[in-house]
């Protein structure tokens, strides 16, 4: 066992954890952050995307020790300072883009990577980022239409800002 | 009654909140306190002698608490089938026991052989390896017209055949039927096959058993559709464990699509096993286990033949179908070929005569049972394959040909010739919104645009009809349901006017958090937030038949839309009392209970107080409190319909597929949230197009599952769907209900693959290439290969 110490959503945590533990393990079994989920073992299907150090990863293909010094953030970190929801996790609910839940945490926190690096996305390009995350309920459709009205809004609140 | 939250308003989900924060509450996120963990052996082989399994070596491993066979489950009762079907000689199907654990025999890939329990899930994984099962491989049974051919290898050795049921159905028609199609003036067949599926809810199975032996309970944390399914199956067929002794919770569930309606081997060994090793025990399914272990969909082979007229109307169809039950018939898995899809052949049209043949057979596969839409889609893709294939053969436009056979709107109630009588429909009503909204006038612009940059285009026609609300439990009780299938609630109604609604229907992903409250808060004018809805837990909720079939809204709406009924009833007369006025005169609107022709009012929360402060009170007359419960059994099914369109194109060059647009206009009935049926009806056209282009389920001829995972088996991604039209604004109310709905979960699975296939064969066919039909998926391979054949 080693200790492991990194950021999530802000605090400083350290936690002993074996060799093979991964992040997602980390995160759920032991900082008890089960927001983050688990939907195939071959890194297909997305569910167990977080941020680490700001680029999008699928928590279930980092071990948790190479992530020392590390900042993580989680879906669980996405809300606004006063609680309410941030842009884009609003957009889904909006544009009612979930259904199960399940897929949701890995779509947002995919959605707000791909909206940091290119904040107006063609939808041809929100269908190509969004390969890595797999949803069964919506046929994506309602997915694709949030993240159009989240970069909407975040390009209006950027353009208000300057 | 606000508008935004009332009946037909699309209120955004309250559940989302805590599903967009990571606050949602999967099984797998719960840990019970001294909990160990389940780690299953499962077969590598598809069918052996099982001669011994060597657990000396994984009990002495660190961490292990128990190392538990087949040898521990030989005298308990097996995984039990609550459907029984009668087969065309009036004989039993064949029934063969299916353990909780392997004994004797390992029958498919992924068969339970051995489960150990340990302090962690490292541990017990670790000890699964030195497990040692002695396994004389036998061949595998794969094929299916074989598996039935004399002198075939037996799945189960204790029955003589792998022919679980030979079915007819109408026995009776069969020689009309066949004198009608030996006479026909023109006879279109087909034959095809409805690729098996792996239903893939993104949450992976999951159970945690847990036993207090300070007062004899047990407790089943589970990843179901139907919680009070399981306490029944589980508790009475497999573990004797009577239900005051049993609770089964189901609580936030990542997607079922059917899979998880099916009382699962994991569950019973979680419980059995938490009494065992005196800890709660928990298992958490990994994908690939998924692909070896959840029930999967589809897989028939069938023969279609229709018998049609010099002007194109239909006299009669037989099809003959051979559908895969897997090695084991898991829950419903005999009524999905049969009652599911036998009484829909008739689907949208006037078809006198019909007769279908179902075989159903045992194989050395993992078990096949309802995946969306059961049996439904199977009746329809042949159905809607086999008329456009007539069209085309006949020279009459597919949109023309379905019309001229269409039941027509006055001919409700139509009693088809399969059993079922639709109460209403209005088939040339959806097929207009559907040529409008698929700008269908405008195809042959768009097919010249497509030529021009070298692709083939195509428009893909199809009409669906199925059978939703499931069931009026004494009709699917003379069908060999052991269950009923009626739905309860109970409205418990607390002091300041708040209240809880208590249904047997499962939430997971449906939003009925959200509808259900939708129709409780209209019928009471209350905020919508006084509204709490309560599903999942056989403590709480007073019975259950659970999420399937479309039927949430359509009966357990119903069961909810009586106990409030009665809630009402008895408020009327408290509120009578406190008015002092005849009951008879009292109005109900707007939260507010009013003497008719006066100013003179009470509110519902004055009303609600006084139910449980009842010092002034009619005791005499009624007990104080207010709750009230109902079941409500349906009168029959409902029978949602619609009309979808499918555009392709089609690389000439690869055989690639794109879907350029879909298009679909169904008939709901009544709606409640239209964002939500909208929702339902996406997900179930891409389950529909994965299955008409991406997802096939693979056995090699060893057995061996070669689409075992996601790299194998082809999801449907973002990047391989369209945006999709839909309109539900053709209603025929459903004649039966309270609310006049009719379901619409399944909708979108059903329609979706024959038109996608009809859009696929149209773009070969007005390309040049003469193909009648290519097997589902229609992967670039099959249409590449298929383009050459004829070239």
């Amino acid at each position: 066992m080693t200790v492991v110490s990194l950021v999530v959503n802000g605090k400083q945590v350290s936690r002993e954890v074996e060799g093979r533990t991964l992040l997602v393990e980390l995160l759920r079994d032991r900082l008890g952050l089960t927001g983050t989920h688990v939907g195939c073992d071959t890194s297909q299907c997305g569910a167990c995307t977080v941020h680490l150090d700001g680029e999008a990863v699928k928590a279930c293909s980092v071990f948790a020790l190479d992530c020392e010094g590390a900042e993580v953030r989680t879906i669980e970190g996405m809300a606004n300072p006063d609680g309410s929801l941030g842009v884009i996790q609003q957009a889904f609910q909006d544009h009612h883009g979930l259904q199960c839940g399940y897929c949701t945490p890995g779509m947002v926190m995919s959605a707000a990577a791909l909206l940091k690096d290119n904040p107006n996305p063609s939808e041809k390009e929100i269908r190509e980022y969004l390969e890595g995350n797999l949803c069964r309920c919506t046929g994506y459709h309602n997915i694709v239409r949030a993240i159009q009205a989240a970069a909407a809004e975040l390009g209006s609140t950027r353009v208000a800002a300057e | 009654m606000p508008k935004d939250t009332g009946i037909g308003a699309s209120m955004k989900r309250r559940e989302d909140v805590r599903f967009l924060t990571g606050k949602g509450r999967y099984t797998d996120d719960f840990n019970r306190p001294g909990q160990a963990y389940v780690a299953f052996l499962r077969s590598d082989v598809a069918h052996g002698r099982l001669i011994s399994v060597d657990t000396s070596e994984a009990e002495a491993m660190p961490g292990v608490l128990g190392v538990f066979t087949g040898e521990d489950f030989k005298d308990i009762g097996g995984i039990p089938t609550g459907w029984q079907v009668t087969d065309r000689h009036g004989q039993p199907m064949l029934e063969p026991k299916h353990p909780v654990l392997a004994h004797g025999k390992v029958r498919h890939v992924g068969d339970p052989i051995a489960a150990v329990v340990a302090e962690t899930l490292a541990q017990a994984r670790d000890a699964v390896e030195a497990i040692v099962p002695e396994i004389e491989e036998l061949p595998a049974v794969l094929d299916m017209k074989a598996a039935v051919a004399e002198g075939a290898t037996l799945v189960h050795d204790e029955i003589d055949s792998n022919l679980c049921f030979d079915w007819g159905f109408v026995e009776e028609n069969r020689e009309a039927v066949d004198e009608a199609i030996r006479n026909a003036h023109h006879v279109t067949t087909l034959e095809l096959v409805n690729n098996r599926l792996v239903a893939n809810p993104m949450e992976p199975r999951a159970a945690i058993g847990e036993y207090d032996a300070a007062d004899d309970q047990y407790t089943l944390y589970t990843t179901s559709q139907n919680p009070h399914v399981i306490r029944l199956l589980m508790g009475a067929f497999v573990l004797g464990i009577p239900e005051h002794k049993l609770r089964v919770v189901a609580p936030d569930v990542g997607g079922g699509f059917g899979s998880k309606i099916f009382h699962y081997a994991e569950e019973a060994f979680c419980t059995w096993a938490a009494k065992k090793v005196g800890r709660p025990v928990k298992w958490t399914s990994t994908r690939s286990e998924a692909f070896v272990s959840d029930a999967q969909g589809r897989d028939h082979v069938t023969k279609i033949e229709l018998a049609l007229d010099e002007n194109g109307k239909f006299l009669a169809l037989r099809t003959d179908t051979y559908a895969n039950m897997g090695a084991y018939l898991s829950t419903f898995a005999p009524s999905i070929p049969t009652w599911l899809h036998g009484v829909l052949m008739a689907g949208t049209y006037t078809t006198p005569l019909i007769y279908v043949n179902v075989k159903a057979v045992f194989t050395n596969t993992v078990p096949v049972d309802a995946y969306r839409g059961a049996g439904r889609p199977e009746a329809t893709y042949q159905l809607e394959r086999v008329v456009d294939k007539a069209a085309r053969e006949m020279g009459i436009d597919p949109i023309e040909l379905r019309r001229r056979n269409f039941i027509k709107p006055d001919q409700f109630p139509y009693q088809t010739p399969v059993a079922v009588v639709y109460d209403t429909g209005n088939y040339d009503a959806t097929m207009d919104k559907l040529v409008e909204i698929a700008d269908v006038a405008g195809f042959e612009t768009r097919r010249q645009e497509s030529a021009a940059r070298g692709k083939l285009r195509g428009l893909g026609i199809a009409s669906y009809i199925e059978a939703c609300g499931i069931a009026p439990s004494n009709l699917v009780g003379q069908l060999g349901a052991r269950a009923g299938l009626y739905e309860s609630a109970t409205v418990r109604v607390n002091a300041t006017g708040s209240l809880s609604v208590f249904t047997g229907s499962h939430s997971h992903g449906q939003g009925h958090e959200t509808t259900f409250a939708q129709v409780v808060a209209d019928m009471l004018g209350i905020d919508v937030d006084q509204v709490d809805i309560v599903h999942g837990d056989t403590s709480k909720i007073p019975f259950g038949m659970g999420t399937y079939g479309s039927r949430s809204l359509a009966v357990g709406g119903s069961a909810i839309v009586r106990a409030t009924e009665k809630i009402i009833a008895k408020a009327r007369k408290i509120a009578a009392h406190l008015l002092e006025a005849a009951e008879g005169d009292i109005e109900f609107r707007d939260g507010k209970f009013t003497v008719a022709g006066t100013d003179r009012s009470v509110a519902w929360a004055d009303v609600t107080l006084a139910a449980y402060v009842p010092h002034n009170y009619p005791l005499t007359e009624i007990e104080p409190g207010l709750e009230e419960s109902a079941f409500y059994d349906p009168s029959n099914f409902t029978y949602p319909a619609g009309a979808y369109a499918c555009e392709v194109e089609v690389d000439p060059e690869t055989g690639k597929v794109e879907v350029v647009s879909f298009a679909a206009a169904d008939d709901f009935g009544n709606i409640v949230n239209p964002m939500i049926v909208d929702g339902q009806v996406h997900g179930g056209i891409a389950q529909g197009i994965g299955q008409a282009l991406l997802e096939c389920t693979v056995y090699d001829e060893n057995g061996q599952l070669q689409t075992g995972s996601y790299m194998d088996y082809a999801m449907p991604r973002a990047d391989d769907l369209p945006m999709y039209t839909v309109d539900h604004s053709c209603r025929t109310p459903c004649t039966h209900n309270p609310l006049g709905v009719k379901g619409c979960g399944e909708a979108g699975a059903i329609g979706t693959p024959p038109a996608v296939v009809n859009a696929v064969i149209d773009a070969l066919n007005r390309g040049g290439y003469r193909i009648e039909h290519i097997d589902m998926p229609l992967t670039p391979q099959r249409v590449w290969a298929a383009m050459n054949a004829v070239a």
